[in-house]
């Protein structure tokens, strides 16, 4: 009974943390269908970079995350205009537009071995190692701290989406472009700023990632089935669905950990990608 | 030939098509016309399959094609152009030929002589003197008479135009009439829908006319022109 | 076979490699050469096995690391269970048609799909493999397996040379079935679905089944291409059978030689397994991945026809 609700809860609180790490990609693949899979890439750039403050400046890795998002949100301006140049405008976007991304990541991947080693990779702060115990149930802190942040974070994402101006041009832009442009957006401008946005997620999201365990170059590939499931299982272009789904992987994972070995988890979230694109491809809460 | 009974199409809550009824005889020539948005593109995807019917049925010289898959369809002798040319880019115009050709026409078709049979009918349309060049650089007009050559390589008992008039000029629409004409002298069925309205009168036998998902006429080129339905429907009250 | 002089062109040169592949084994001694071609030739099987799925038919697959690894596990699992002596061709024969149904079911599930779900998908497909070969303890699980070396070597000097007669044999074999499927009706059928699927449908092209026809072959290609890795590094593990740069490359090389013709990923395979292999010596293995994504990226940017598409712009051929 114990080890089933600490699974539980450790599932949600896990869950939270792949809402932020999918809410980017939400954006990207679900509103702009543009097939991000170099995001996870990006998340682990974003912890190298949280260690990296943490090591040298003694800073909270939530602090570096956050001071650094707006680079990475320049960074996502540049890289759409790239991809924009290159695919969008041509038309060629499906077949090239996907082998792009999937070069990039494998790109960032290769970058950080050759810099930083395969060496795992951890940082150091008060509240880790620290738990809260209500009970029979223990609660990590160094989940508990993603947990808050997360959801702070994927709570002001959608937000922004749905009740700022630009935010709602952004989901408008996927739907109807000449509407839009009758509104005086300009579309690109509008994904640009989706992109970036996208990007600038995972910035925080890589810092909390490297406060939940520690973290070597080729931990995103694990979190491309995971985000990708994520976002079509909750529905493309709901963020809300999003959350739910993100919410049902981390306890279905939780509990595979716990009852079949963590050394299965990794299908859990694949699976039910493949699941869900079998039974239901417009996921639970997506438009058909 | 063509017997499509109470066809209801939905797209979430928007209703396309509501319980339209519509039929073609063999070697008929019928015009599909209405406002934009009335549902006939939306007619013509169900027709060759390209979206499948909620409610009504589909039936095609006396077999009931309904669920049938669309190169299913067009094996049986249902072709259909398309209202933006999509030709093969990779391909050149003789090439285009040969899918339709190979595959919708295979079993009416002669295997060796394929190419030769491509020829005849850029020949029949005109096109031959491209007949090696890139489909992706064609002119707008010959785009158009590609997608409509495209149908016809596919030997089809009835073709369906969809719009493929649009933007064209005086002499360039009598062009694709005269084609249209000849095929249905060799006993094709057409189904013609036009937004160009000389080209509706000229070339039907029949005209119906959708509005809003509903069919609100149907008749001769003459009865169609003076109902006063169909002149609210385009013109407003 | 030999319809017109093109054809009699491709089959001589195929001979003429052959023999000269045999020439070689009598001739040079040098493992170190074996092992680097054997390579290459691995790579253009997986690139050209690629290609018919993702170049021909236009869907991507970013799994191939899979398939290929599955391959391998199938030749793993049946040394295990019957013996090292095992025949190798038995081997192969399995491997292709375990890769074969995995296309094929793959396929089934997601082809029905969006392009970029399929794709989606290969990965999702690899990585669940992935941990089903790293939970079996059989076949090694995550520690791996090692596999040793028969004693049978034929009328060649040694295994390796074997070996890479053997693979030499299924990749021009690889080719010359890409090549005809291309030339084929069934070819042109791919390439109308690759240039317009819902035009070809309504022309009467069955999109779904010759969509599954060339998922299969290729996933049935790339297991044929594992089949023989287990001996030829003697040691395999999930990490390193699975390798995303097996993946990489298999992508990288059609898309730099070009994917709308036969020839594209051979050359592609050429030219990127040959860097490759010079980059290891001279430099480092690690900077030769870095070097395959920054090519795939550059080629996909500024030249997606790859090198026969530039060819073709230059010599001024049909674009």
């Amino acid at each position: 009974m114990d080890l089933f609700v600490n699974a539980i809860v450790a599932g949600i609180l896990l869950g939270a943390f792949y809402a932020s790490v999918s809410v980017g990609l939400s954006i990207t693949f679900g509103q702009l269908d543009i097939v991000n899979i170099a995001h996870p890439a990006f998340i682990v750039v974003g912890s190298y970079i949280a260690w990296i403050l943490n090591s040298s400046f003694g800073l909270d890795p939530v602090l570096g995350g956050i001071i650094v998002a707006p680079l990475f949100f320049v960074a996502g301006v540049l890289i759409y205009r790239i991809y924009y140049a290159a695919f969008e405008r041509t038309g060629q976007e499906s077949l090239s537009g996907l082998a792009f991304f999937f070069g990039v990541m494998f790109i960032i991947e290769v970058v950080l071995i050759l810099v930083y080693g395969v060496d795992y990779r951890l940082v150091t702060a008060d509240y880790l190692g620290k738990n809260i115990d209500l009970g029979f149930v223990g609660l990590p802190l160094r989940l508990v701290v993603p947990f808050v942040v997360a959801s702070l974070m994927t709570g002001g994402v959608w937000l922004y989406l749905s009740r700022t101006f630009t935010g709602r041009a952004i989901l408008a832009v996927a739907q109807d472009r000449l509407a839009l442009q009758l509104m005086g957006a300009d579309p690109v401008r509008v994904k640009q700023l989706a992109f970036g946005l996208a990007i600038a997620t995972t910035a925080i999201a890589g810092s909390l990632l490297i406060i939940i365990g520690p973290v070597e170059p080729s931990l995103g590939r694990a979190y491309i089935g995971r985000a990708f499931a994520i976002v079509v299982l909750g529905g493309m272009g709901s963020i809300p669905g999003m959350v739910i789904a993100a919410l049902l992987i981390g306890v279905l994972e939780s509990f595979v950990s716990s009852f079949a070995g963590p050394s299965w988890a990794p299908a859990v979230a694949f699976g039910a990608l493949l699941l869900t694109l079998a039974v239901r491809p417009s996921g639970l809460f997506g438009r058909a | 030939m063509l017997e499509v009974r109470a066809l209801t199409k939905r797209f979430g809550g928007f209703v396309a098509l509501n319980g339209v009824d519509l039929h073609v005889g063999a070697g008929e020539r019928l015009g599909l016309i209405g406002p934009n948005g009335s549902g006939k593109t939306t007619m013509i995807n169900c027709i060759s399959g390209a979206l499948y019917n909620d409610e009504g049925s589909i039936n095609f010289e006396g077999r009931d094609i309904t669920r049938l898959a669309p190169h299913l369809r067009t094996r049986l002798g249902v072709a259909r152009s398309f209202q933006i040319p999509r030709p093969f880019r990779s391909m050149t115009v003789l090439e285009n030929l040969r899918v339709p050709l190979e595959y919708a026409a295979w079993n009416r078709a002669e295997h060796r002589h394929i190419t030769d049979e491509a020829m005849a009918v850029l020949e029949s349309i005109g096109l031959q003197h491209c007949a090696h060049q890139n489909s992706a650089g064609l002119t707008q007009v010959d785009m158009r008479k590609l997608e409509l050559a495209r149908a016809l390589a596919a030997k089809p008992r009835l073709l369906v135009s969809d719009e493929a008039m649009a933007g064209l000029s005086s002499a360039e629409v009598d062009e694709i009439i005269e084609i249209l004409l000849a095929l249905n002298k060799r006993g094709v069925a057409v189904i013609m829908i036009e937004h160009i309205m000389r080209a509706v009168m000229r070339f039907s036998q029949r005209i119906i006319v959708l509005d809003a998902g509903e069919k609100i006429a149907e008749g001769t080129p003459d009865e169609i022109v003076r109902n006063p339905d169909v002149e609210r429907a385009y013109l407003g009250e | 076979m030999f319809h017109d002089k093109a054809d009699v062109v491709f089959w001589g040169a195929l001979a003429a490699v052959l023999l000269a592949g045999f020439a070689f084994t009598q001739v040079v001694a040098n493992e170190y050469y074996y092992t680097a071609v054997y390579a290459i030739l691995q790579a253009m099987m997986m690139a050209v096995a690629w290609n018919i799925l993702g170049g021909f038919t236009g869907y991507v697959n970013f799994g191939s690391a899979g398939f290929f690894a599955v391959g391998a596990y199938t030749s793993i699992a049946l040394g295990k269970t019957f013996g090292a002596d095992f025949p190798l061709p038995l081997m192969i024969i399995a491997a292709g048609l375990v890769g074969g149904l995995i296309g094929l079911g793959l396929g089934y599930l997601t082809l029905r799909l969006k392009g970029v779900y399929f794709s989606i998908a290969t990965l999702a497909m690899a990585i669940v493999f992935e941990t089903l070969m790293t939970n079996w303890s059989f076949v090694g699980g995550a520690r791996g397996a090692y596999i040793l070396t028969p004693e049978t070597h034929l009328w060649f000097n040694s295994y390796i040379e074997m070996l890479f007669m053997v693979m030499l044999l299924l990749t021009l074999g690889s080719v010359a079935v890409s090549r005809a499927l291309v030339r084929s009706r069934l070819g042109r059928g791919l390439a109308a679905i690759r240039d317009d699927e819902l035009a070809a449908e309504c022309a009467g092209v069955p999109t779904l089944k010759l969509k599954l026809i060339s998922a299969t072959v290729m996933g049935a290609m790339m297991g044929v291409a594992g089949a023989p890795y287990p001996y030829f590094v003697t040691f395999v593990d999930p990490a390193s059978a699975f390798s995303l740069f097996v993946a990489v490359n298999a992508i990288a090389m059609p898309m730099i030689g070009g994917t709308a013709h036969w020839i594209g990923p051979v050359i592609g395979a050429l030219l990127v397994g040959s860097a490759q292999q010079v980059i290891t010596v001279t430099v480092s293995s690690a900077l030769n991945v870095l070097f395959v994504g920054i090519m795939l990226v550059l080629f996909i940017s500024l030249a997606p026809q790859g090198i026969v598409g530039l060819a073709r712009k230059y010599w001024g051929r049909k674009p």
